[in-house]
């Protein structure tokens, strides 16, 4: 009799596996699942991606999405929006990129800046978030498995990393490789030929990594790379005496410098070993996705380069100005190509400001890094900068 | 149940169908929920662009490794660089277990000696050990004691040929010159001759037998020394512009998950010891007592054989947690297998094979330890019965 | 496992203490050289110690001590914290007033350091839920004592207090009372501790199925749970934790994702399960066969057999064994500190790049293990005390 109550169990545990996998891809064979696969990747068949979405078990926040999308939205875009929440890969140990302050508990940074962006864009709301702090060896696997619905991460942009992690969506910060040795131990280390057999710091699965070992390949000389896993840990072993140098990009250098003990004591070298061109990146596989992610950026150096500001946006709703129209919305149609509210804009700017303003609070001459915008000012004022159009 | 019966038990209650029906839909389950997990991995691999071959093992790496044992360049491939990375799991493991035995039997005797210092001085040790992590204890050797040893140039040394410093610990390297060959056959001499003196010692009850042994063992290659002169030359490290050339070093990060390692399992496999120690009887420790031997003998000849076979067991599986807990390297940026597997996995973008390699390793590794373990364990059972 | 009187033999008739040195230290030649250099040993670095403990540099500790309790849990909702504290202290009390002269002790200690520190923080504040608590495990102590018949109900109220305290914990959506706190802003000791106690709780009914899953006769159940069991155990925990942090996703569907935390919890669940499954076969196989052969003879059911014959006996002989894979887990989960989580050792790493503390590495890990210390120490011991009192481990 027991038996029969235990067979029943397994039974009933059984139909309840078939019920949950039912509404997956195909639920047993996998042959079948190879032909389904397909479906799923073709993002533009509308009625599969609607059917698709899940009732949302929690009521998106503010719900900007009444708004019916003509577009046909990607599986992770959909998620994200039944999700209500965007989870965004980010560093909790860079000062003024991504850096997670104890005292609250809460990430700051201008990367993390990006990611409130990009919340207010699809949700209108800054708060609608989730901070998935990654090192830099996880990040690569975080993104492809997606784990996280952006990274953004002070990551350079290089080819193989948008042919296997996932695809960036643009340069939000132009930097260079760096390399900071104690000026004080040595004072006459001046290029990287001086630091021949010397060791020097490094954090594992970052690209800096293999341009140090390039670079010191192309000088011909040897040196002693020693490994971290974080930011935290390289830089306090460098601190501790373990390495002669240690290297990163140079806005990291320059950040993580104010942090060290006698910060005049260590001088960054007067050598580019890399363009390091740091950018957020998304997941492969949603079109949409990426559209909504790329377009956040470019709302951004375009509210610059058209003087919109979070402190003049409602004055600039009546501008006459046919671009500043198009881009906050008040003419035109270009949201519903990428599946948002007519005013996302306006809200991103009103939230976070633009380029220029996110750029200052976290990295400017108010902040402890007093960072020079250097070629990251505007092109229209002697930089690199560049956003595409609003049209 | 008595009575022979002629009612067939009907088939929802036999317990031989239901023996195969439990499993049939065992099975089924199983292989419901494997299938639904491989067609989301094989669906989201397919959108992400990620393969389950291993082609990424014949790619240059590009990266450096700080320390290996085999020799490694940047120029080499990923398979190279994980094989490197195993190399160094290898090593600290192997003399991890070694280190660790040694200085776990040591501490599990005293922890039992008639001495109540010594014996506390082990239970305070023990305890300290075996209740903290051994992260908290890593991160406070590597961080707390290696990286805050003096710089290079206040190297604490010692009589000019070692160096200890935030670099490591360098030593003088041994190099063998032409007369090596000569002093060779004088050590392969002396290890005969100790190892026969010392089972001869074992059948005849003289108490100096084995002193005479030992005695050989160490003079024997001294002597030989001087009459093949100097068959090795030391390579002493010298002081450069920011480091110690020549020599040996062990880097800092070797050095304190070494370290780490093996102060951490030594207290468990004491433990070991102490219990297989007092799982002899006493009866035997008296009655070896009473026939005359000394405490050196007892503890050889009585009380290890006995406790050994108690104590096999469970080493083994400290053995095993060594291996395993050298993956935490990562923490302090020794190289070994899972932090250049973590490097590799995150240029590559290739995370699924390189994961699933490295664990198949792990696993290899840990069964052929146990292997290794259970045939000895076999041959030091005592047969029973 | 402790430091008992085990080891000492027979009762000796001492002397005076004179004659208690001669023996116990220097009766052999060697012995005393063995005694002198311990005293050297214990002179020099006990020495250096208590030197260095002196003139540390201790704020780093008392400034950060709410970030290495709860992380980054909201401060204006830390009486969250607090309340699941009192609350486990009063079922602490409970439980002293039901067991041995141990437990009477462990829980006398517990009020004496919860009085100890709120009488610290009388000048500081906040010492209110220090007495709460004294005042808790008081009550407790009282209205249990003397009524061992209670045990089973205290038993269950520390299950159900568990899942309250995750109730608590997490809140309510949308409420003013008890605000949702998600489990990103859980961290410090408060995450260690939930992860090791979710990891044990979890993982009991899971070992035990699968350590019957292993002695099954039936093939197919018996050699997936062998085959779990051993694989489980040949991997290290870091790598668990690693795909259950980055890996997990690639197995779900897109719009499923499983929490964070969750998901360390299931990685030590699942790792420890296959942990428990080996310790409770060990129990399984202590049963003398004839019980079963007895219970079957009655005409007892197998299903009958094991639940109310085998795993009854087998599991009172495995409880010392789960405490120290309790111990294990516990000091096993500051792992996670590796894969990105707050628990309690990464806040201290943390702390440490804190620019007005940099440096101060030996300080914050003492602190760091000296908390792990505390608590394993008063559990080995705890469960050695058990030990004893079921007569297991007797010879």
């Amino acid at each position: 009799m027991k038996k029969l109550v235990l067979v029943s169990m397994f039974v009933l545990v059984a139909l309840i596996v078939v019920a949950c996998s039912a509404p997956a891809p195909a639920p047993s064979a996998p042959q079948v699942v190879k032909e389904t696969v397909v479906v799923k990747e073709t993002v533009i068949v509308q009625p599969t991606a609607a059917a698709k979405a899940p009732e949302p078990t929690k009521p998106a926040v503010a719900a900007p999405t009444a708004a019916p999308a003509p577009v046909a939205l990607g599986a992770r875009f959909t998620a994200i929006k039944s999700r209500g929440k965007v989870i965004c890969g980010s560093n909790d140990q860079v000062p003024g990129f991504g850096f997670l302050d104890k005292a609250t508990g809460q990430f700051t940074g201008f990367d993390v800046d990006f990611c409130k962006a990009l919340a207010v864009a699809v949700f209108g709301d800054a708060k609608a978030i989730e901070f998935r702090p990654v090192n830099a060896a996880q990040r690569g696997p975080a993104l492809q498995t997606g784990e996280i619905d952006v990274l953004a991460r002070n990551t350079t942009w290089t080819v193989s990393r948008d042919a296997t992690w996932g695809l960036f969506v643009g340069v939000n910060f132009y930097d260079g490789q760096g390399m900071m040795v104690d000026g004080k131990k040595y004072p006459t280390v001046k290029t990287l030929k001086d630091l021949k057999d010397a060791s020097v710091c490094v954090q594992t699965g970052t690209t800096t990594e293999l341009n140090l070992s390039d670079r010191f390949r192309e000088e011909g000389v040897t040196f002693k790379p020693v490994v971290f896993d974080t930011a935290d840990a390289t830089f306090a072993a460098y601190q501790g005496g373990r390495c002669d140098a240690v290297t990163t990009d140079i806005s990291g250098l320059v950040a993580r410098r104010s942090l060290l003990n006698v910060p005049a004591d260590h001088k960054i070298l007067d050598v580019v070993m890399s363009k390091e061109p740091l950018g957020p990146a998304v997941p492969l596989g949603d079109a949409s996705w990426y559209n909504v992610a790329k377009w956040t950026l470019f709302a951004l150096i375009n509210a610059e380069e058209l003087g919109v500001d979070s402190k003049n946006v409602d004055q600039m709703l009546t501008s006459k100005n046919p671009d500043v129209q198009r881009l906050l919305g008040v003419t035109g149609d270009l949201h519903t190509g990428l599946g948002l509210s007519k005013d996302w804009v306006v809200k991103v700017i009103k939230a976070v400001g633009n380029y220029g303003e996110i750029y200052d609070r976290n990295l400017g001459p108010n902040t402890p890094l007093k960072m020079d915008r250097g070629i990251n000012k505007l092109w229209s004022k002697g930089g690199i900068m560049y956003a595409p159009p609003f049209r | 149940m008595a009575e022979p019966t002629t009612t067939r038990v009907p088939f929802w209650r036999d317990v031989r169908v239901l023996t195969i029906l439990t499993q049939v839909i065992f099975v089924v389950v199983v292989a419901l929920v494997a299938g639904f997990l491989y067609a989301n991995v094989s669906t989201t691999m397919r959108q992400r662009g990620l393969v389950s071959d291993l082609r990424f093992l014949d790619l240059e790496a590009g990266f450096e490794i700080g320390e290996a044992m085999i020799p490694y360049a940047a120029t080499d491939t990923y398979g190279r660089a994980l094989l490197a990375g195993f190399s160094n799991t290898l090593l600290v493991s192997v003399v991890g277990i070694i280190l660790s035995t040694i200085l776990g039997v040591v501490v599990g005797v005293a922890r039992l000696s008639p001495n109540w210092l010594l014996s506390q001085l082990a239970a305070i040790y023990i305890e300290l050990i075996r209740n903290t992590p051994l992260l908290v204890q890593l991160f406070f050797i590597y961080f707390g004691v290696f990286v805050t040893l003096p710089s290079v140039g206040q190297s604490i040394e010692f009589q000019g040929i070692i160096f200890a410093n935030q670099r490591g610990l360098f030593l003088p390297r041994p190099a063998p010159t032409e007369t090596f060959a000569t002093w060779a056959w004088f050590i392969l001499g002396a290890i005969v001759l100790a190892l026969a003196l010392f089972y001869f010692s074992t059948r005849v009850k003289t108490r100096y037998l084995g002193w005479v042994a030992l005695l050989a063992l160490i003079l024997l290659p001294v002597l030989g020394w001087f009459i093949a002169g100097a068959p090795l030359s030391f390579e002493i490290p010298v002081r450069e512009r920011f480091n110690f050339k020549g020599g040996m070093n062990l880097s800092p990060e070797f050095s304190a998950l070494l370290t780490g390692l093996v102060l951490y399992t030594a207290g468990f496999i004491a433990e070991v010891v102490r219990a297989g120690i007092l799982a002899v009887r006493r009866g035997q420790v008296e009655a070896a007592y009473s026939l005359g031997l000394n405490a050196g003998q007892v503890l050889r000849m009585i009380i290890f054989p006995q406790a050994l076979r108690v104590i096999i067991p469970p080493l083994t599986s400290q053995y095993l947690n060594l291996a395993k807990n050298s993956s935490l390297a990562i923490a302090i940026g020794f190289p070994d297998l899972f932090s250049v597997a973590t490097t590799s996995a995150n240029q590559t973008g290739q995370p699924v094979p390189v994961y699933l390699l490295v664990m198949a390793t792990y696993l290899a590794m840990s069964l052929f330890t146990s292997l290794l373990m259970n045939i000895y364990n076999r041959s030091v059972q005592v047969l029973e019965k | 496992m402790t430091t008992t009187a085990e080891t000492i033999g027979p009762p000796r008739t001492s002397v005076g203490a004179l004659g208690w040195l001669k023996r116990n230290l220097f009766s052999p030649w060697y012995n005393a050289l063995l005694s002198l250099i311990s005293v050297w040993l214990i002179y020099s670095v006990g020495g250096q110690t208590v030197q260095w403990a002196l003139t540390a540099r201790w704020e780093v500790i008392t400034s950060n001590l709410r970030l290495f309790m709860v992380g980054s849990f909201p401060p204006d909702q830390v009486w969250r914290v607090w309340l699941v504290v009192t609350l486990a202290s009063l079922l602490a009390g409970m439980s002293g007033g039901i067991g041995g002269r141990t437990a009477r002790n462990i829980v006398f200690s517990l009020a004496a350091s919860f009085g100890l520190f709120g009488v610290l923080s009388l000048a500081g504040g906040g010492y209110e839920w220090h007495f709460a608590n004294v005042l808790a495990i008081g009550a407790g102590y009282l209205l249990t004592r003397g009524r061992a018949q209670w045990g089973r109900w205290v038993a269950l109220a520390w299950l159900l207090a568990f899942f309250l305290t995750l109730f608590i914990l997490y809140g309510i959506e949308k409420n003013e009372w008890l605000p949702l706190i998600g489990t990103d802003r859980w961290g410090g000791l408060l995450l260690t501790f939930l992860l090791s106690i979710v990891g044990i709780v979890f993982s009991f009914p899971l070992g035990v199925l699968l350590a019957l899953g292993r002695r099954s006769r039936m093939p197919m159940i018996s050699l997936f749970s062998t085959l779990y069991i051993e694989i489980v155990r040949g991997v290290p925990l870091v790598t668990v934790l690693f795909i259950a942090q980055i890996m997990v996703p690639l197995f779900l569907p897109e719009e499923m994702r499983l929490d964070r935390i969750m998901r360390a919890m299931a990685g030590v669940t699942l790792f420890a399960a296959a942990y428990m499954a080996e310790n409770v076969r060990g129990g399984l196989q202590a049963v003398p066969s004839g019980q079963v052969e007895a219970a079957h003879a009655l005409g007892l059911s197998d299903t009958l057999v094991t639940v109310f014959i085998v795993l009854p006996q087998a599991l009172r002989v495995v409880i010392p064994p789960i405490v120290s894979l309790f111990i294990g887990l516990f000091k096993d989960t500051t792992l996670v500190a590796i894969v990105g989580l707050l628990d309690l050792l990464a806040v201290g790493k943390s702390v440490l790049a804190q620019p007005e503390f940099l440096g101060l590495q030996k300080e914050v890990y003492v602190f760091v293990a000296g908390v792990f210390f505390i608590f394993c120490y008063v559990m080995s011991y705890a469960s050695y005390r058990l030990e004893i009192a079921l007569g297991v481990g007797k010879r």
